[in-house]
């Protein structure tokens, strides 16, 4: 019934408008998870250090941030920064920084917490034997501590990214023409792609999101081998 | 512009959110119930040995945990009427057809993830607990519910109350199909009064005391019950696998 129209907005829902007008559908997915993942890696680094602190003025606020925006759903830090940033900044920002920031924001915290126990998982004896050999302490945890940290990081931040890549299908609510978005568009305008069009979405982010879990089990798999 | 929290009292705004938050905590409860019921069934059915009843509660989990709940909110909503016959449409659209959509969605995507806590609950306790418990007379199903669920139960309520806290949080995805819940209802009123900051710092309160009052809950069950059991049956695997519970559960909160 409908799968003949959906042939005729298959590049919609893959490029959006791409060529002519702003890049969209699964291509603004990938490029927003990517992204807002990379940034939200870097929150969260930052904010595990400083959650490891020994110093209190970096470890109360990250503290603080860690808590209020796990404690609140998705769809909320979106429209603070949606509704409520344009307002503080006095001008407006696009749809697509106000959901890129929104992401980074979240998952940061959520970075941050996987940050600060994979610092907790290395051995203490480690911090100990380099802090005697004559190291200082920002060299024991950047040589020593976080490349051993890292590794055991891994599986859980690519965990942590299909849960990005399954909540990016949100943003399309404060206007961003990423997949969901688009097929929105698609099934507003030809009622008849309805279904269809849930078939290819669901089937897309089946593919992306188990690819990437698959992945992370068999990398779990491999370090807890060779640990 | 100053923040004026007298917006939230004065009518109809208090009573407009006072409302959204009741639905949410409607939209929870019910959810919480649905989901629990529908995972142990799930869970039930995913350790089976047979292969026929095994294999549907596998592709269900896989395929829910897999692709994003918003999707799935749409899909009951928008894509469902067209998969149901007409006659029953009539009677559903004569409800309140949004919560429902609402409803279903919540249930079948967190008992997907309640399954997996129950099956890992019940992994963790040892084998040799169950050996014992037959050969001391009993048969599977005493085994079962006298040994093994007892402590599996134990071990999985923790990710089992965070897992209600995700439930609370994803209901506010109901938002997209105008279910009137705590964050609709929020929108409304800046939409009416112009009073962002306020309208959605009160609905930004309601859930952080939804989340303190879970992590007190967890705290004190952790320190009370939990402790024991993870004293003597797996206080040598505690300091094995830190990360892995890192990936399980980010602590009390759950997953993003």
């Amino acid at each position: 019934m409908g799968w003949t129209t959906l042939g005729d907005y298959l590049q919609f829902l893959m490029l959006g408008a791409y060529p002519r007008g702003p890049l969209g559908g699964l291509a603004l997915t990938i490029y927003l998870s990517v992204a807002a993942g990379l940034s939200s890696f870097g929150v969260g680094l930052l904010g595990g250090l400083a959650r490891n602190s020994s110093r209190k003025y970096l470890r109360v606020p990250a503290t603080i941030y860690v808590e209020v925006i796990r404690g609140i759903p998705f769809i909320m830090v979106l429209f603070w920064f949606y509704f409520l940033v344009p307002r503080i900044l006095q001008h407006s920002i696009t749809e697509n920084t106000a959901a890129f920031v929104g992401i980074t924001f979240f998952f940061g915290a959520y970075g941050t917490e996987i940050v600060r126990a994979g610092i907790l998982s290395v051995d203490k004896g480690q911090v100990e034997a380099g802090l005697s050999s004559g190291l200082f302490d920002w060299q024991v945890m950047l040589f020593i501590i976080l490349p051993q940290a890292l590794r055991n990081m891994i599986p859980s931040f690519v965990n942590l990214y299909v849960s990005l890549i399954k909540d990016t299908s949100l943003i399309f609510f404060i206007g961003v023409t990423e997949l969901t978005g688009a097929a929105t568009q698609v099934m507003r305008r030809e009622v008849a792609t309805t279904v269809p069009v849930f078939i290819l979405l669901f089937a897309v982010y089946l593919i992306l999101c188990s690819t990437l879990n698959s992945f992370s089990d068999r990398l779990e798999a491999r370090l807890a081998s060779t640990s | 512009m100053g923040l004026d929290p007298r917006v939230l009292w004065t009518p109809p705004y208090g009573g407009w959110l006072v409302e959204g938050i009741l639905t949410t905590l409607r939209l929870t409860g019910v959810a919480i119930l649905g989901s629990t019921l529908l995972a142990i069934v799930v869970s039930m059915m995913r350790m089976s040995t047979l292969r026929s009843v095994s294999m549907p509660a596998r592709a269900y989990v896989y395929f829910f945990r897999n692709t994003p709940f918003p999707v799935q909110v749409l899909f009951w909503y928008f894509g469902a009427p067209h998969l149901i016959p007409e006659r029953f449409l009539e009677w559903l659209y004569a409800g309140d057809f949004e919560f429902l959509a609402a409803l279903v969605a919540l249930i079948l995507y967190t008992a997907a993830y309640i399954a997996e806590h129950f099956r890992s609950g019940i992994s963790a306790i040892p084998r040799s607990q169950m050996e014992s418990a037959l050969s001391s007379g009993m048969n599977y199903i005493q085994a079962m519910s006298y040994v093994i669920l007892p402590q599996a139960f134990r071990i999985s309520l923790p990710p089992l109350i965070s897992e209600y806290l995700t439930i609370a949080k994803n209901s506010s995805v109901a938002m997209i199909i105008g279910v009137a819940e705590a964050m609709t209802m929020a929108r409304r009123v800046e939409s009416y009064s112009f009073r962002a900051f306020e309208a959605f710092g009160a609905v930004t309160l309601f859930y952080l005391s939804l989340s303190l009052l879970t992590s007190f809950v967890l705290n004190w069950y952790n320190r009370r019950y939990l402790a024991l059991i993870t004293a003597d049956e797996r206080g040598k695997k505690r300091r094995k696998r830190p990360i892995g519970q890192a990936k399980r559960g980010l602590g009390w909160a759950g997953r993003p």
